[in-house]
């Protein structure tokens, strides 16, 4: 159970690891990528949001036929979450889980 | 959008029904059938609490993000944001971006990290390195919260569409046909656990997409594949039924106050990664790196059917106009359902209605083990038991929960008829949003979090949003609108409302996390041990529950 004191052995073990300059790569890593991509993927939605409260006659001005800004943007952020999505995914896979793993490995695995 | 209607179906004028009732009942049962038996297949052997909540963490990445789909797009994607698009073109399109980028919010912070670190519920990482009991109590009150606000919104949705698609005008008969609905719901979750669940949610997830896609299909192609054809015979509708134009391009037709329109989107990009029936969901599979595939699969799942809806809810703005929506029973509940009539007859209105049907079933299915978990792992294991309750006696718990909220449900769903779902969707992801998503985020990222800072924050968040909802204009006060002769709040002929916002998220939210961080800076407690312990877990996957066979 999550919740039952480990073994003060195995407490001690974990405070290691945390300290240790690999798992402090890692932690780095992760968050220089997710922290980043955050801010960039909410400021793009927000920008959006305010856009279509604050500026209705430029999201309402037609582009092409009965298309407007509004509906160009709202697609965007449809691409933009796609494009997100499989970038993190790759990134993911190639460059945090080799890491992860070798970490875990290193503590003796899913050791339960 | 919504009345009074509801309360007293019976008094429901022209609540005739669409196409032909028993063909309707006849696909439905039909999917009943399948899913029971398939149900009754899987379950065997169903025994452990791994089993029983979390599937036996057996499921493939690509299995649980269909689930994940299936369970996210509730009768409030489907018949709600069609609806609102129908009525308010853009605006309802802004629903389903917010839905849509809020997965990538779960996506990079918080599914990988939460599988590694948690075992059944939303609770477990949260009081994963706080004091066990408070923060136990306090999410599960929070998870029971959001679950009723979102359980209330999609039994909402079956009863308007037992008004439109069965006949059943008396308010016996609807009341009948929703208790039916409920205890198949009950029986899929009783018996089938989270196994049972997620298989329901799979089917329904398959038949929801192909579904809308053919009408989206349809739709295009009576416009010569053109949006923009589409988007201009729409508009051309609208006026000429409304006698005025309404250009349902424009931003603003149904959020005439910009803060309202920006406290909504706060809440829905925020809420989906506190939403505990999605989190739990996480649990089902073996690893983190599948939880990350089940997100993928998600999105382009969830991604592609809110373009299909956009296409609906043009289409039925332009085939059906917004007096024969607003007029129809269960309101722009109706609109999908009744687009489905105009273009494919009542064989297609019954296949329609049939997976309408099955997605609330799913998801109902989904909210209520999700809250039977809740009340069994996080009230009665911790606090009745100490933490000493057997699996078996766990389960027992959880099953037995599941029938009381399966009835909460059906009650719930019968005073709930009629009341716009996308909209009461919207307030269960504020409350998620104000309450959950600040604790998770601060558990899994900030080393100084502690007890008193989750508590504010999950209290303070739930309270706050509650709050600022029944004060709002969505309970009382809204001025009547002249096509129905009803006013859009809740309740009618009174007006207590002192918040001007429908949406409580703008307020909430920030309150959530502005408390979680007073209540964290005021208070000494830190338990360094459990925060190695929970960090290099999230971050490696050492010490993850595994899955109990392969």
């Amino acid at each position: 159970m999550s919740n039952d004191a480990p073994a003060s052995a195995a407490e001690d073990r974990y405070a290691e690891v945390q300290n240790s300059a690999e798992f402090e790569e890692l932690r780095t890593k992760f968050r220089k990528f997710v922290f980043p991509m955050t801010i960039a993927f909410l400021a793009w939605y927000f920008l959006y949001v305010l856009l279509s409260v604050f500026a209705k006659d430029f999201m309402g001005t037609r582009v092409v036929g009965d298309i407007t800004w509004g509906l160009i943007l709202g697609l965007g952020q449809f691409v933009s979450t796609f494009a997100i999505t499989m970038y993190y995914a790759r990134w993911a896979d190639r460059e945090f889980d080799p890491r992860a793993e070798a970490l875990a490995q290193k503590m003796g695995g899913h050791h339960r | 959008m919504s009345a009074l209607v509801s309360l007293t179906p019976a008094l429901a004028p022209a609540a005739t029904s669409v196409g032909n009732p028993t063909l309707n009942i006849a696909i439905f049962l039909v999917f009943v059938v399948i899913t029971l038996a398939i149900v009754i297949k899987v379950a065997s052997g169903n025994k452990g609490a791994a089993e029983y909540y979390a599937g036996g963490r057996a499921f493939t990445g690509r299995q649980n993000g269909i689930a994940i789909a299936g369970d996210y797009l509730s009768a409030a994607s489907f018949l709600g944001i069609a609806g609102a698009i129908a009525l308010n073109g853009y605006d309802g399109f802004l629903y389903s971006i917010g839905f849509l980028v809020a997965w990538l919010v779960a996506l990079l912070l918080v599914a990988e990290l939460l599988r590694n670190v948690g075992k059944y519920t939303m609770a477990d990482v949260l009081s994963f390195r706080l004091r066990q009991r408070p923060v136990r109590i306090a999410a599960a009150i929070s998870t029971l919260a959001v679950s009723f606000f979102y359980l209330l919104a999609q039994m909402a949705g079956a009863g308007g569409l037992v008004a439109l698609l069965l006949g059943i005008e008396s308010a016996a008969g609807q009341r009948v046909v929703v208790a039916a609905v409920g205890i198949v719901m009950i029986f899929y979750v009783i018996y089938g656990g989270m196994k049972g669940t997620t298989w329901v949610q799979i089917i329904k997830a398959v038949l929801l997409i192909v579904g809308a896609g053919l009408m989206f299909v349809w739709v295009l192609a009576k416009f010569g594949l053109n949006l923009s054809t589409l988007i201009g015979a729409a508009n051309e509708t609208t006026a000429s039924d409304l006698g005025k134009a309404r250009d349902l391009t424009q931003p603003g037709l149904q959020y005439k106050n910009p803060i309202d329109f920006i406290s909504l989107s706060m809440a829905l990009v925020l809420g989906t990664a506190g939403l505990p029936h999605v989190l739990m969901r996480f649990y089902t599979v073996p690893t983190s790196r599948e939880a990350r595939r089940s997100v993928v699969w998600a999105i382009w799942l969830i991604g592609l059917f809110y373009l299909f809806t956009l296409v609906l809810g043009f289409g039925a703005a332009q085939m059906l106009g917004p007096s024969e929506i607003k007029n129809a029973p269960g309101a722009a509940n109706s609109a999908a359902p009744l687009l489905a009539f105009e273009l494919g007859g009542e064989i297609f209105l019954g296949i329609i209605s049939g997976v309408a049907f099955a997605t609330i079933l799913a998801v109902v299915a989904g909210l209520t083990i999700t809250a039977s978990a809740s009340l069994s792992h996080d009230v009665y294991n911790t606090i009745v038991k100490d933490g000493n309750a057997t699996p078996e006696e766990e389960v027992k718990v959880a099953r037995i929960s599941a029938l009381v909220l399966g009835a909460v449900a059906i009650v719930g769903g019968i005073f709930a008829m009629g009341q716009n779902i996308a909209f009461l969707v919207a307030l269960a992801f504020a409350i998620a949003a104000s309450a959950n998503l600040p604790t998770i985020l601060y558990s899994l990222f900030w080393k100084r979090f502690n007890t008193r800072g989750a508590l504010w924050s999950i209290y303070g968040g739930l309270l706050s949003a509650i709050t600022l909802i029944i004060f709002s204009p969505v309970v009382s006060g809204k001025a009547v609108d002249p096509v129905t002769g009803k006013s859009p709040s809740m309740l009618q002929g009174v007006d207590f409302h002192l918040f001007p916002l429908d949406n409580p998220g703008i307020i909430s939210i920030p309150l959530g996390f502005i408390l979680g961080y007073i209540g964290t800076v005021t208070s000494k407690e830190y338990n360094a041990a459990k925060y190695a312990e929970m960090e290099v877990r999230s971050l490696t996957g050492v010490g993850a529950e595994a899955a109990t066979h392969h």
